[in-house]
């Protein structure tokens, strides 16, 4: 499973890349993420959201970093889902902010597990990660993510094909946020 | 709290929903004290604005006092400010927001990707008006949440009235904005299709602006006189006279230097074979436009003269005169309003006195009232034009 997606954020390419750099705030806006912890120097540990409550975990390292120009990252050697990324910050022409170029990789095993990773992604990575990087263009920009009463959760695709009505919910599962924490809350 | 919510095709109904709450840093809770049915949501009313759902609250024009303030917005809001709500919800911070562009916000749209499938890419989010825009509840209610407050806010003072500054929501912005994008200069002559009270603002803007004459088009008497006594322009009724010809002999044979299309996907032809087409068209879901006055607008725009679009339109069109358009060099210009570039400057000119927007209205209702003031509006009966709501009343 390959996804790919790029989004213009009106900031420097140094703060933007500083913000990505901070790999524990990924599962702010990456979607199929629901942990990163940073383990060592170029060293993290991944959990991600399987379905049905599951999670899919992994170790991986730094493999390129490049303060204000780009990030990659892979899993290590003999983890059970190998996968890689990379992302590249580039000014954009005419003072119009950065340029954010995102690809990701996933090779799911075979088994049980491969249909776990194969479902990280939904029926769209592309759009998934295009997701993704909506919700860290907000964060960076407003300093919070979006959202409605259709789409109290922001600006996730699979939310957005089961829109609430627009009115306010008369459940208490709307998340309450503040700047620091984020709506970590899940559907 | 009472709300009018869409409940389908033609259908409205006042009803109990939950409160809004603080979502998020830089959100307010506004109590609203007057808000207003626009044209814009008779397109939602009849059916015709895609990703609707049952029981969304309407309404994109409001007003009231803020009750409740997010930290990320308390620098600037405070509760008890009395505030006017922009239609279109914008961060302040994308590129989009610092040239102006605010009903482009990049990120105020939680359904951005919903958005971008159906134009291409996403626009702001709006209140009250479909999920494409966000799913955001409307202004038609007791309270409604406000996000990005210290930047959509606008603080007016006691002095004026809700009504006189109640429609710097929406339409005089809108209306302004159909004008401005006119690039009005001295013995143009503006004409403009739908004399509704976006129109009716146009034309005010347009004659703010320094154009020489304003001309409107329409088929209701009432709406009619209103442009002739309001704002002192010619007028035609396009069911008893041919627009084209009317229009040449108003201007010498050249055409108007402008056109205003204030009417949208909704237009009625007095052609009934051309209305027939359409709408069964429309009906089918085959075009999602009725384009009646867009294409006049174009074929009756003078050589190399600009066709400035603040009529609604949600789709695709069929048979527009592109021919026209592109062999006499006009020009379009486009765009849901920049509500928050427009709020200050034309709330100093009703300070001032120069812009008095209360000469719309025509029904003072209560909330409760909302489902026939909808019927009312739409079938422009008892000489509707402006429907101002008021919750609790």
């Amino acid at each position: 499973m390959r996804a790919r997606s790029a989004i213009t954020v009106n900031d420097r390419p140094d703060a933007v890349y500083s913000a990505w750099r901070d790999f524990e705030c990924l599962p702010r806006f990456m979607d199929h993420l629901e942990s990163v912890s940073v383990t060592g120097h170029r060293r993290s540990h991944w959990v991600a959201h399987g379905p049905v409550g599951t999670t899919v975990e992994w170790d991986a390292e730094i493999t390129e970093d490049v303060p204000g120009e780009r990030i990659s990252w892979r899993s290590l050697e003999g983890a059970s889902v190998e996968n890689a990324g990379w992302v590249h910050f580039r000014p954009a022409p005419g003072d119009q902010g950065t340029e954010v170029h995102l690809e990701l990789e996933y090779s799911p095993p075979g088994g049980a597990l491969g249909s776990v990773v194969a479902k990280l992604f939904g029926e769209e990575p592309n759009q998934q990660v295009s997701d993704d990087l909506r919700r860290f263009k907000q964060i960076l920009e407003t300093g919070e993510i979006a959202r409605s009463d259709g789409s109290p959760l922001g600006s996730r695709n699979r939310n957005q094909v089961h829109q609430h009505d627009a009115h306010p919910s008369p459940d208490d599962d709307q998340p309450r946020t503040t700047a620091g924490s984020g709506p970590e809350v899940r559907s | 709290m009472r709300a009018a919510c869409w409940m389908g095709s033609t259908s409205v109904e006042v009803r109990d929903v939950p409160e809004p709450r603080i979502l998020n840093p830089r959100d307010a809770i506004v109590r609203i004290t007057s808000t207003a049915i626009c044209g814009s949501d008779l397109h939602l009313y009849d059916g015709y604005m895609p990703t609707m759902e049952k029981g969304d609250i309407l309404g994109h024009e409001f007003m009231g006092e803020v009750v409740e303030v997010g930290p990320g917005a308390a620098s600037t809001i405070s509760v008890g400010d009395r505030v006017v709500v922009p239609f279109t919800i914008s961060c302040g911070a994308c590129l989009a927001c610092t040239r102006g562009l605010y009903s482009l916000c990049e990120n105020s749209n939680p359904n951005a990707a919903m958005a971008e499938k159906a134009f291409g890419f996403p626009t702001a989010g709006i209140f009250g008006y479909s999920h494409l825009t966000g799913g955001y509840a409307g202004g038609q209610a007791e309270y409604a949440r406000v996000p990005f407050a210290d930047v959509g806010l606008l603080k007016v003072g006691p002095d004026l009235s809700d009504e006189q500054v109640l429609f710097l929501s929406d339409i005089l912005p809108t209306g302004y904005m159909g004008a401005e994008m006119c690039d009005i200069e001295p013995g143009d002559i503006v004409a403009v299709w739908g004399a509704g009270p976006v129109g009716q603002f146009a034309m005010a803007s347009a004659l703010l602006l320094g154009a020489e004459r304003v001309i409107a088009i329409d088929r209701f008497d009432y709406r009619l006189e209103m442009a002739a006594v309001r704002t002192g322009a010619e007028v035609i009724d396009y069911e008893h006279v041919d627009v084209n010809e009317a229009l040449k002999e108003l201007t010498g044979g050249r055409g108007p230097d402008a056109c205003i299309d204030a009417v949208g996907m909704e237009a009625h032809h007095g052609t009934g074979a051309i209305q027939a087409y359409d709408r069964v068209k429309q009906a089918a879901r085959l075009e999602t436009e009725r384009p009646h006055a867009l294409r006049q607008a174009i074929t009756c725009c003078r050589n190399g003269g600009v066709v400035s679009i603040i009529g609604v339109y949600g789709g695709f069109a069929d048979k527009f005169p592109i021919g026209s358009l592109m062999n006499r060099s006009l020009t379009i210009r486009a765009g849901q309003c920049h509500v928050q570039r427009y709020m200050r400057p034309l709330l100093e000119h009703i300070e001032a006195g120069r812009l008095d927007p209360t000469f719309v209205i025509t029904h003072r209702l209560g909330l409760e009232e909302a489902p026939g003031a909808y019927e009312t509006f739409k079938h422009k009966q008892d000489g509707c034009m402006k429907v101002v709501l008021t919750p609790g009343a």
